[in-house]
């Protein structure tokens, strides 16, 4: 079973939520999705075994063949090419590495079949394991931005069996939505404030878009019910409440797993496991 | 010589649009006949993506020496210095940059 945990709004406290159900959880999986900044390595310590290399799909031109006649720029959906002619046979190709998204569609559309096949690194994968759990972080190379593409391969490391926990990044933007995708549950971190609110809604929003069920976790709860409301409003379950403690901030600033910082929390995380399997 | 400016309506009178990819209009002239001028509005200026790129390579297709305009992103610039076209930052009216 897969299990995305996801927020909208930054800091509601997904990493503390998915490592913490990770770890209640014997012979489970995290996929650190937060490909930008992951981070849930801080509070596994993980020994990492193995790391693979993300490419993404670039077009190389043989100017041998080329004319350029500019109908691979002509056609490029996200403007990364331009053809510059200077002469009957001579020209310029500039490919905006950053443009492209890979898609191969110069390479099979090029009237000369003058673009082949060639790759470029984006991200790298690292593999392992920590306290227990097995451990798959995606992590985006500096400057670059086709995160969805390192999430997607991420992904692909999923164990066939047994419980699968994706940490997502926030926003629900398209790094939030490839990690969603085709997963089991969407659990849903906020925290009670007019923000954590406003993208609560926008996460469960996408959420069923995708057709994914929902439930929620209000962390840093206290005595401001909006997000209650909210749920009721909507039939979505509240499956889990944290409460705003400074224990709790404090263990997390150390590193230190909710669940480690306070054991009798396994117990809510195996219950809230429980609780989505009876939901599916 | 012909050159294009960056425009944000389509006449000489109009001040200098101050973005490149995203400007209004783009005005073709030749600056020995200022008159016989043509403007053109951007095809590119809600592109999502890559519009400084596209908007430097059809510049580029109508055969200008220079471009007048505020501010080239770094991909239009690359664009429009491989095809050995002069950048000029300037503001004021069309007529005003063209000496007109």
């Amino acid at each position: 079973m897969k299990i995305a945990v996801l927020s909208g709004k930054g800091g509601t406290g997904k990493t503390t939520i998915a490592v913490s159900l990770a770890l209640s959880l014997p012979g489970s999986q995290l996929i650190d999705c937060d490909v930008e900044e992951p981070n849930v390595h801080l509070f596994l310590n993980p020994e990492i075994k193995e790391e693979k290399v993300v490419n993404t799909l670039v077009p190389e031109v043989d100017y041998e063949k080329c004319n350029f006649c500019g109908y691979c720029a002509k056609i490029c959906a996200y403007n990364a090419l331009s053809v510059l002619k200077f002469g009957e046979k001579e020209g310029e190709i500039l490919l905006f590495n950053h443009l492209c998204h890979g898609c191969g569609g110069c390479i099979l559309l090029c009237p000369e079949k003058a673009m082949k096949e060639a790759t470029r690194p984006v991200g790298v994968l690292r593999i392992g394991e920590g306290k227990g759990i097995k451990f798959v972080e995606g992590r985006l190379n500096i400057s670059e931005v086709l995160a969805p593409l390192v999430i997607e391969e991420a992904k692909k490391l999923a164990q066939e069996d047994g419980v699968v926990i994706l940490d997502a990044p926030p926003g629900t933007s398209c790094p939030a939505v490839a990690t969603l995708k085709e997963t089991d549950f969407a659990l849903l971190v906020t925290e009670p404030t007019p923000f954590g609110l406003h993208d609560l809604e926008l996460a469960y929003e996408v959420a069923k878009a995708l057709k994914v069920p929902a439930g929620v976790v209000i962390n840093k709860a206290g005595e401001d019910d909006i997000v209650e409301e909210f749920c009721s409003s909507r039939n979505l379950s509240i499956l889990l409440k944290i409460p705003f403690k400074r224990e709790i901030a404090s263990a997390y600033a150390q590193g230190i797993p909710l669940v480690e910082a306070i054991p009798d929390y396994k117990v809510k995380f195996q219950e809230l496991y429980n609780q989505i399997r009876g939901m599916l | 010589m012909k050159v294009c400016v960056t425009a944000q309506e389509k006449d000489l009178n109009a001040q200098v649009d101050p973005r490149f990819g995203r400007c209004q209009y783009f005005i073709f002239v030749d600056t020995d006949n200022p008159e016989n001028f043509e403007a053109v509005e951007n095809p590119y200026k809600d592109a999502p993506g890559g519009a400084g790129v596209q908007s430097a390579q059809f510049v580029a297709n109508k055969g200008v020496k220079k471009v007048y305009t505020g501010n080239v992103g770094p991909g239009a610039r690359q664009v429009l210095e491989s095809a050995g076209i002069e950048v000029v930052t300037v503001s004021g009216t069309v007529k005003e940059v063209i000496g007109a």
